[in-house]
């Protein structure tokens, strides 16, 4: 298995949308190779006659009658966004200066 | 029982059948609950959020209900704390982060609900490590909870908070989830009882999701019969989650009675040989063998099993949930609920914002599942680890041919020092080593009090595994160990813990 170089930590981190300072890079780059070099372990024993385990308890899709029952107010349903307006949430510019 | 000077020292089964038997108001419960809190909890920290007003209006109105002649739930009336990790409608919900301070969720989860309808007061939510990652409480963005035992020392996590109310005698109940052993081991570090159901057994609807395949909510209590009442209040079959099972609660409470009034002679209990030896402390060993003992004493049979694929657990659970959790976690997105750190655009705004608002263990652990689930590791990481997890189903299902109970020591250590693993999250991992297989299979586990380590004087704790569905049999031999062992102890082990200084 590969280890993680600190560019490909900054092209994570930056997939999963959170800024990293060069501090947060040199700490937890680190630390993350550690860890992926322990859990890449399960390669020794995942052979190609092992089926996989997605789901714990074996159990079939679920479905409920399509009708319409009693859900959030809209004014409930905002209530905890940091800002709304006109009954929807309100967001920042979606798209960037170059777009 | 109106002896009882003291009622935070009562266990809950006490408790209720005082309030029925009128020896004792809900009010003046709640209310001495809520004066233990006041007394230590400014030491102990297990709460994040108190509602005084509300557990005491609900324990006026169940006084008022029974006054009345009202037909009441069996725990109505008996305090209760929520890990912060459970929506509560009206009440601030963070689940250890600050990318959600000051939130106030508009529903209840479907256990928050169930425990309003059980009429319990809710005394309050219990603190936890952010999003429930972590063994020690310390990664709360709110600050680190302290065992009870000694105040230097963790209270295992990420359920810390809920664990550390019932050793400080703050409240006689408390709701837990358990992902990797975030029920058990926080349980075993403080001396009390702690239970993760069968997967699907409790619903999760309102359970603010780390890994939706492994996790699953239980009863915390300071005795066996406690989390077996607290059990059957929070399963059954709800609609609002599709992964809930469709199938009757656990006999729990009748289980345990049986353990306590029956011996067991024919139970056989297998002996998980691949969770001992290296990493398990001597004392931890030596009480785990001295209730082995004392189940032979009650007619048990003890045989040891061997499970080979554990030694890929930690390393398959290392890779599953943060996977699951890097997709959970992406609904923390500044737009509908909790903290936003204002950029000029909205991708700017997200990456601020998550920077700001999660914590490192979160950060790594997001970033980790990203790696293992983005385009040409998926194979050699997700997809072995679910392989992994398949093994670990098979060596389960072959020692359940040889034993109607696994048991094992519920994790390696007593309590260590606040600050002494946070810097080494793989050190930090290796708590839960015991306690992961059984998420990884969705069986049932639970965590009792064997002692105190003779080298340290701290908890030492005794884990029960059962098959899936078989969520009863821990009840009934877990009571059966809890009884010896009282016996031998003069009491139960909480009652062993130094006392907490008292806040004027």
């Amino acid at each position: 298995m590969s280890s993680l170089e600190r560019a490909d930590v900054a092209r994570l981190a930056a997939l999963a949308r959170i800024d990293m300072t060069d501090e947060d890079l040199d700490r937890l780059g680190g630390q993350l190779n550690a860890i992926v070099d322990a859990v890449a372990t399960v390669a020794e024993v995942a052979g190609e006659d092992v089926p996989a385990t997605s789901h714990p308890i074996p159990m079939s899709n679920v479905h409920r009658e399509d009708v319409v029952r009693p859900s959030l107010a809209q004014d409930a349903a905002l209530s905890g966004a940091p800002e709304a307006e006109d009954g929807r949430f309100r967001v920042p510019q979606i798209l960037g200066e170059e777009a | 029982m109106s002896d009882i000077v003291d009622w935070t020292r009562a266990t809950a089964a006490q408790m209720a059948a005082a309030l029925q038997a009128g020896e004792i108001t809900s009010v003046e419960l709640t209310q001495a609950h809520l004066d233990r809190i006041a007394a230590v909890d400014t030491d102990v920290h297990a709460f994040l959020h108190v509602d005084t007003d509300g557990a005491l209006a609900t324990a006026r109105e169940v006084d008022a209900a029974r006054a009345a002649g009202e037909s009441l739930p069996p725990l109505a009336g008996v305090p209760i704390a929520i890990k912060d990790i459970l929506v509560t409608e009206g009440l601030p919900t963070t689940a250890g982060s600050r990318i959600l301070e000051g939130w106030v969720p508009p529903y209840d989860a479907t256990v928050t609900r169930k425990i309003r309808e059980a009429r319990m007061p809710i005394l309050g939510k219990t603190n936890m490590d952010e999003f429930a990652m972590g063994s020690s409480t310390e990664h709360s963005g709110y600050g680190p909870t302290r065992n009870p035992w000694d105040l230097d020392r963790i209270p295992g996590g990420s359920g810390g908070g809920s664990a550390a109310s019932l050793a400080a005698w703050e409240a006689p109940l408390a709701i837990g989830s358990d992902t990797g052993g975030s029920i058990r081991q926080p349980a075993s570090v403080t001396g009390t009882v702690g239970v993760k159901p069968t997967y699907g057994g409790v619903s999760r609807y309102g359970a603010i999701a780390l890994a939706s395949s492994l996790d699953q909510l239980g009863p915390c209590a300071r005795t066996v019969e406690d989390a077996a009442y607290l059990h059957e209040v929070m399963g059954g079959h709800d609609p609002m989650d599709a992964t809930s099972l469709n199938e009757p609660v656990p006999s729990c409470v009748e289980a345990a009675r049986q353990g306590r009034e029956q011996d067991l002679t024919g139970v056989r209990i297998g002996v998980i040989k691949e969770l001992s030896g290296e990493g398990y402390q001597a004392g931890v060993e030596q009480r785990f063998e001295e209730s082995l003992e004392k189940l032979k004493t009650l007619g048990a049979t003890v045989v040891e099993v061997s499970c080979p694929s554990f030694t890929y657990a930690l390393a398959a659970y290392y890779l599953i949930l943060p996977s699951e959790a890097s997709s959970n976690l992406a609904k923390f997105d500044s737009v509908r609920f909790g903290m936003r750190v204002e950029k000029a655009t909205i991708e700017k705004t997200m990456g601020a914002t998550r920077a700001e608002g999660f914590g490192d263990e979160v950060k790594r652990r997001i970033i980790l599942g990203t790696y293992a689930l983005s385009a040409g590791y998926y194979d050699a990481y997700y997809g072995s680890a679910q392989k992994v997890r398949t093994l670990i189903q098979r060596d389960f299902a072959a020692a359940f041919e040889q034993a109607d109970v696994l048991v094992s020591p519920t994790t390696p250590t007593t309590p260590f020092k606040l600050g002494e693993r946070i810097d080494d999250p793989l050190a930090m991992y290796l708590n839960d080593v015991a306690t992961i297989p059984a998420n990884l299979a969705g069986i049932p586990g639970m965590s009792l009090p064997s002692g105190t380590a003779p080298e340290d004087g701290l908890p030492t704790g005794f884990q029960i595994l059962a098959p899936a569905h078989e969520d009863a049999r821990m009840y009934r031999i877990g009571a059966a160990l809890e009884k010896a062992l009282a016996e031998e102890w003069g009491g139960p082990l909480a009652s062993q813990a130094p006392e907490l200084e008292v806040a004027e």
